[in-house]
């Protein structure tokens, strides 16, 4: 694919899954920064989440992964970081994903992925990874995680 | 190569840090903290990476592995406070705190720099650190406000870590040029807010300042304490028994 359709690999990294959160794709997650065609290339500009995310490495190996499996191999990957990534990027589609898996989107608020209460308690602010934290629900006392704003 | 000197020392401190919060992992007093420890140390070995990625770029010849593992403790330019070992838990929250207060100051001034790369790498440390902050912080009020025990042990750790302090304002040539050049800390300048952050917290958790003492100093010319050649070679000891190694 050497046609330097930029759109046809925005929909092919659509289709790569977040290592931690499978449930959302690294365009979704807001890591995939832009993508050009250059001197028949395509350059995609990718930042990562936490400064020492471990999923940065495993990420760049699956989209390398779901590109050369799709007929691509004249692309290079660019680690970039600036602006900072932040939270604001998730689209509100992508929280009602997250909210649907059972971890509470970025928000002012915590909500309870499961009841939907929004009387919680946190309990760290550091969760399973990096980007999120810890907390329980007062209503039906459910642990259960948030996605920190960052 | 002030620049170089400069953003190395930013590297040495998080990677120092780092990896002497990496201990905490799996000893920590709870599960919670046990995570919390080491996603604060995984944030730092991150930043580290990236001020390293910097300074082999500017270097033009050592890579990231090479500033990390190959170099002795007289080559490493980290505050003396980041290498002290972990103590009791409130030894670890104590450093913690002192040095979260000092990055999140500091990085909130050099994400204003006028080099691109170091303007970048603080403002993406810099939302790391605020929790770094808020979490320190929230332990010095549990602890100090706690039992009396704790408030004991916790005021303990504040007075034997204070001497480490006066290293996060000192300024020596290079970092009076980077400052005077717009790429840089002049670090005198936050220290009112620094005062301010640490008076605040320790009122709330019914700690009493420490008075300035001695004040350690030497980190800036590579002099350190003993701690931090042992934490070297623990760090350092598979790429030098095994150059080369591919992971």
């Amino acid at each position: 694919m050497l046609n330097g359709n930029t759109d046809k690999i925005w929909e092919l990294l659509n289709t790569v899954p977040d290592p931690e959160i499978p449930v959302i794709s690294v365009v979704e997650l807001g890591v995939i920064r832009n993508i050009e065609f250059i001197n028949d290339s395509y350059l995609i500009s990718i930042t990562p989440t936490y400064s020492g995310c471990p999923a940065v490495k495993t990420f760049q190996d699956d989209i390398k992964t779901c590109l050369t499996n799709n007929g691509v191999d004249n692309f290079e990957l660019k680690l970039i970081y600036s602006p900072a990534w932040t939270t604001d990027w998730m689209t509100e589609k992508t929280k009602e994903k997250l909210l649907k898996y059972g971890i509470s989107p970025p928000s002012k608020t915590v909500i309870c992925p499961q009841c939907k209460s929004t009387s919680t308690t946190t309990i760290s602010d550091f969760g399973s990874t990096a980007c999120k934290s810890f907390h329980s629900c007062n209503d039906c006392l459910e642990p259960f995680e948030h996605f920190k704003c960052i | 190569m002030s620049l170089l000197d400069y953003t190395l020392r930013i590297a040495d401190s998080s990677l120092i840090s780092a990896q002497r919060l990496s201990e905490w992992c799996s000893k920590g007093p709870t599960l919670e903290e046990d995570i919390a420890i080491s996603n604060i140390s995984l944030d730092l070995f991150g930043q580290a990476n990236g001020f390293l990625e910097y300074v082999s770029e500017l270097d033009g010849n050592k890579t990231v592995d090479d500033f990390a593992f190959k170099r002795n403790e007289r080559e490493f330019f980290n505050f003396k406070i980041t290498e002290q070992p972990n103590g009791h838990f409130g030894d670890t929250i104590v450093k913690l705190f002192l040095t979260s207060a000092f990055n999140f100051l500091f990085y909130t001034k050099l994400s204003g720099s006028k080099n691109e790369k170091l303007s970048a790498l603080a403002a993406k440390s810099l939302k790391e650190v605020k929790y770094h902050l808020k979490h320190s912080r929230s332990w010095m009020v549990r602890l100090g406000d706690g039992t009396e025990e704790s408030n004991k042990k916790i005021q303990e750790s504040l007075n034997s870590l204070w001497q480490f302090t006066g290293e996060f304002f000192e300024m020596d040539k290079v970092d009076t040029e980077i400052s005077k050049s717009g790429l840089g800390v002049n670090n005198l300048s936050i220290k009112e807010d620094w005062n301010k952050i640490i008076n605040t917290t320790l009122s709330e958790s019914k700690l009493i300042r420490p008075k300035d003492g001695y004040m350690q100093t030497g980190s800036k010319r590579g002099i350190h304490t003993e701690h931090l050649g042992h934490l070297l070679s623990e760090m350092q000891y598979l790429p030098r028994a095994y150059p080369d190694a591919k992971w």
